[in-house]
């Protein structure tokens, strides 16, 4: 047994670890009179890819490319390939990956399970919107594909499926022609929501990229940064150096505590905003700003973190983000990764997948124990409130009500089920 | 005229190891890869894996048995007959069950052929050409626990031994030629092989790190390349402990 622990670090629990490194030889580590679960990078920040005294099937040995078509821009890979390497192999030939997560060092299948979304959301959709094909291996030894065109049904419990449909082992995704490594960029700062709804709205047809940093705590609340790109065709530059920083050891508390956020905050901002303006920037600290901190996720402390990151409908949106602001600064906590962005119209390709036509708010917060979860409480009845959800790949503690009200195709969903896979997210929010 | 491509053979192709080394050196440039396994579907996803990363590198897959002299013998012969080889890799094995070698002599022998006996024919019938060619780095995979016999793996660290001990004669008898040997001896990494190990909480090095270490060291022709380094120094301490402290110890 190990110990494993997810991003949130919120605790770590023993778990029967299964290596699978062949696609072909999954039947005999998936045998099992326990549940089990596929575990690739660990970069959920809940409960969805733990299992605690059950099984994880690591899928990290998966890592092969299958195929690669440089005309069409078809990839096939196992689904343990991270992203990261899909964008190193594929940016080089002209391809890119149209949506990807705040992070890249995460693995395709945990890309489709959780069908996540990016900055690009509002153009391109969620990952599963890219996916043309999934393999999947199922408890009782047998082997599903399916895809857009092909049982359309298991694709769709699949994609955002949190792994409960079977282990995905293969995937296809169709990617995106791009120039190269370089974005076009403009910084602009924001006072309120007003103007940040005013930015989304002017920014989202002729801008593939938008995403904003909000400030949730010093100016009032509600002030930001709005940051949007596109694709660049600058030909070739030096490539920024891949020198990585690592957070070294656990603080014995948070970093980020009510003492730091508020100077951080008001510090972040004011430089931003002197920096604000046009720039040409590459990829990796476009898109994945935090990769170069490894284990940022330590710098919380021993007792880790919770994001909390909701979608509510684009009508109702500024007035419930407006009070869930409201909320946090009464607490007087606040979050310093707060993250504001407007979903596209587009319909949720997967029965349970995250983003629906809307505006998403995502923050993290120090767990400090009771005095959280009574802020989250608050923050749920606002979401309740406008008809909105709670992203299940960040979630570690949502009532089972707000789940069942923010995903109306639960009982749909549940059809599509591995009867051997369970997780302590399916535990709780499903109760198996 | 075509460029030159290296060419570069990896006996036990599909270990983690041999396809972290071979990722790193398609991306170095194009090469002509031999990869040779025990199972040709697996190894044919190894290949398929390399030729995504390189459409530039020519790969090849052959299936072998590792234990029969006679076939190995043949696939070598047709290895050379196509051309002169830059560098070698053999890097198949399993890692035995101590207590079921002890219980049960086919395992036993069975695990010292393929960590042992296996590796050095292999070497054995590529010296040959490459002494001949008089060109060629031949690297052999073996291990920590060849340098010194623990109770909690000594049938596998004798077969890693014997390979050891072969590689140092080898070395020998090509001194002064243009063939280099280099024998590895990977600590525990974090593969396929040792899950069971991580199962049990030890500390495993990353295997991408373990690649990079090999690369680098068959390209500098190193007689012998600890991965990582480290574990230089460990061996060199666990080797001269004196008995009386040594068999105290429960490794």
């Amino acid at each position: 047994m190990v110990a494993v622990s997810s991003w949130g670090r919120l605790g770590s629990w023993e778990h029967e670890v299964r290596f699978i490194s062949d696609r072909h030889q999954v039947a005999s580590p998936m045998k099992s009179s326990q549940f089990g679960i596929a575990y690739g990078m660990g970069r959920s920040y809940g409960d969805v890819c733990l299992n605690p005294d059950g099984v994880l099937w690591n899928s990290t040995g998966l890592d092969r490319f299958i195929s690669f078509d440089e005309v069409t821009g078809l990839l096939a890979c196992e689904a343990g390939v991270l992203l990261g390497d899909i964008q190193r192999l594929a940016i080089p030939r002209g391809w890119i990956l149209p949506v990807t997560p705040g992070t890249q060092i995460v693995t395709v299948g945990g890309a489709i399970a959780n069908d996540v979304h990016g900055k690009s959301h509002h153009v391109l959709g969620s990952f599963g919107n890219h996916v043309t094909k999934i393999t999947l291996a199922r408890t009782d030894g047998t082997r599903i594909e399916c895809g857009p065109a092909m049982l359309p049904d298991w694709f769709s419990a699949t994609v955002g499926g949190l792994g409960l449909t079977g282990l995905i082992t293969e995937a296809e995704i169709q990617l995106r022609r791009v120039a190269g490594p370089w974005l076009a960029t403009e910084t602009l700062p924001y006072a309120n929501l007003d103007e940040f709804f005013a930015l989304s709205e002017a920014s989202e047809s002729a801008w593939e990229h938008t995403v904003s940093w909000i400030d949730c705590i010093s100016g009032g609340g509600g002030r930001g940064l709005f940051l949007r790109g596109n694709p660049a065709d600058v030909g070739p530059r030096p490539e920024p150096q891949g020198r990585k920083l690592a957070m070294p050891i656990v603080p014995p508390i948070s970093l980020v505590n009510r003492l730091s956020l508020r100077s951080f905050n008001m510090a972040y901002f004011n430089i931003k905003k002197w920096q604000a303006g046009k720039a040409i920037v590459h990829y990796e600290p476009f898109f994945y700003p935090l990769d170069n901190i490894l284990e940022w996720n330590r710098m919380y402390g021993p007792k880790g973190f919770f994001q909390y990151q909701s979608v509510v409908p684009r009508a109702l949106g500024r007035d419930a983000v407006q009070a869930m602001l409201g909320e946090i600064a009464r607490s007087g906590d606040g979050s310093f990764l707060a993250v504001l962005k407007t979903f596209g119209n587009r319909q949720p390709l997967g029965m349970l997948s995250f983003p629906q036509p809307g505006v998403t708010l995502a923050m993290d917060f120090p767990n400090q124990g009771g005095r959280t979860l009574k802020l989250f409480e608050r923050l749920d009845a606002i979401v309740r409130e406008a008809g909105g959800r709670i992203y299940l790949a960040k979630d570690a503690r949502m009532p089972r009500e707000l789940f069942e009200a923010g995903y109306p195709l639960l009982n749909e969903f549940l059809k599509y089920r591995d009867p051997g896979i369970s997780s302590a997210l399916s535990r709780r929010l499903m109760g198996y | 005229m075509p460029d030159y491509q290296k060419r570069i053979v990896i006996l036990g192709a599909t270990s983690a190891i041999a396809e972290h080394c071979a990722r790193l050196w398609v991306k170095d440039g194009a090469v002509d890869l031999t990869l040779v396994g025990r199972d040709l579907g697996r190894t044919e996803r190894a290949a398929a894996d390399l030729r995504v990363r390189s459409p530039q590198s020519v790969v090849r897959v052959l299936e072998a048995n590792f234990v029969d002299p006679p076939a190995i013998c043949q696939l070598v012969d047709g290895i050379v007959d196509v051309g002169a080889v830059d560098t070698v890799l053999i890097a198949h094995g399993s890692l035995p069950d101590q207590a079921v070698c002890q219980q049960d002599l086919t395992a036993c022998h069975d695990a010292l052929t393929v960590n042992g006996i296996s590796p050095v024919l292999f070497a054995e019938a590529f010296a040959g050409p490459m002494q001949k060619a008089n060109h060629g780095t031949l690297a052999i995979i073996g291990s920590v626990a060849g340098d010194r016999g623990r109770k909690s793996n000594y049938v596998y660290g004798a077969a890693k031994g014997l390979v050891a001990r072969y590689a140092q004669g080898l070395q020998h008898r090509l001194a002064g030629t243009g063939v280099k040997v280099v024998l590895i001896k990977p600590g525990p990494t974090n593969t396929p092989m040792t899950a069971h190990l991580k199962q049990q909480g030890a500390r495993l090095a990353n295997v991408e790190d373990v690649a990079r270490l090999i690369v680098k060291g068959i390209n500098q022709g190193k007689p012998v390349v600890y991965a990582p380094g480290k574990w230089a120094l460990i061996m060199m301490i666990i080797r001269n402990l004196p008995d009386i402290v040594f068999n105290k110890l429960d490794i």
